[in-house]
């Protein structure tokens, strides 16, 4: 009889080591890619074909469904983001600051879209495209937070030494999040307090909650997608730097 | 096409500058995949 002595790997080393996160990462793009098309598609039947307009807001409404997803996705990415950042503080995690990394320009994008979406809607609900009230000027302000990341990434060359400095320019941003969150609790604001995520539930009725579920879906899985394609993108990207001073040693001895 | 009322084009402009910026994100991340792939094959490694 033989005793396996080959070490086995665990799902965590396999997450961690960058040379198996291609690996398993391969084989899931394609679906994913499919499955949030398939999201996107539905998505936007109900919210041009199966859902009625607001008795107040009239067709405007159907703004919600892209605006609401995308200012989920610009604190949610952060909140990626800041559980990434403690990865690369606390555990040195060789994936977390690919992740960070990868996240920073999604999550920029994502806010910028949520604050033009509002901007279109604010225009015929409230008569101004803009409003310096706290829940524009907060979401504005982690749009300034995720360019200052990604020039961050940007300006050093040491990119494992950028990823400290960086990890914690992000914990510290972090504190924006909840401000974001309760901006419109804590302060007078032209902005609608929350009506989906609510203690005693959504006040909107199922006719309207249906396709914002599904385009909050849509939007969700394409993050994801969008996050493992750009992360598998870096981890190679880290790659060309290795063999790229490989080969300029080479050539220098 | 459904009757969007008197604010179409708020709306419209809504789901264009959406779709348009799904769309940047997608190309930005396609390109920069495949110039990584080029460099790699140029350096000589060939694993995806």
């Amino acid at each position: 009889m033989t005793i396996d002595t080959t070490p086995k790997m665990r799902w965590w080393d396999r997450l961690a080591h960058p040379g198996q996160f291609l690996a398993w990462t391969g084989y899931l793009v394609w679906p994913l890619i499919i499955f949030t098309a398939l999201l996107f598609a539905l998505g936007l039947y109900f919210a041009f074909f199966n859902s009625p307009a607001d008795y107040q807001m009239g067709d405007t409404v159907r703004i919600m469904y892209v605006h609401v997803p995308s200012a989920w996705l610009s604190q949610f990415v952060y909140g990626a983001m800041a559980v990434s950042a403690l990865g690369t503080l606390v555990w040195r995690h060789p994936m977390a600051d690919v992740s960070m990394k990868a996240a920073a320009p999604l999550g920029a994008a994502f806010t910028a879209m949520a604050l033009f979406t509002g901007s279109m809607w604010g225009r015929p609900t409230w008569g101004t495209f803009w409003e310096w009230d706290g829940r524009m000027t907060s979401t504005l302000v982690l749009l300034f937070i995720y360019l200052g990341i990604v020039a961050l990434w940007r300006a050093f060359d040491d990119q494992l030494r950028a990823a400290r400095v960086i990890a914690v320019f992000t914990l510290v941003g972090a504190v924006n999040v909840p401000i974001i969150k309760f901006s419109v609790d804590w302060w007078s604001t032209l902005h609608q307090p929350a009506s989906v995520f609510r203690a005693d539930g959504p006040t909107m009725p199922p006719s309207l909650l249906i396709p914002l579920f599904i385009m909050f879906f849509a939007f969700t899985f394409l993050f994801v997608t969008l996050q493992v394609v750009t992360m598998r993108t870096e981890v190679r990207r880290r790659r060309v730097i290795t063999l790229e001073r490989k080969a300029a040693r080479e050539t220098g001895a | 096409m459904i009757e969007l009322g008197q604010h179409a084009t708020f709306i419209a402009a809504a789901y264009i500058g959406v779709f348009a910026g799904i769309a940047g994100l997608i190309l930005w991340a396609v390109f920069d995949s495949r110039r990584t792939t080029r460099r790699l094959e140029e350096l000589g490694d060939r694993r995806r």
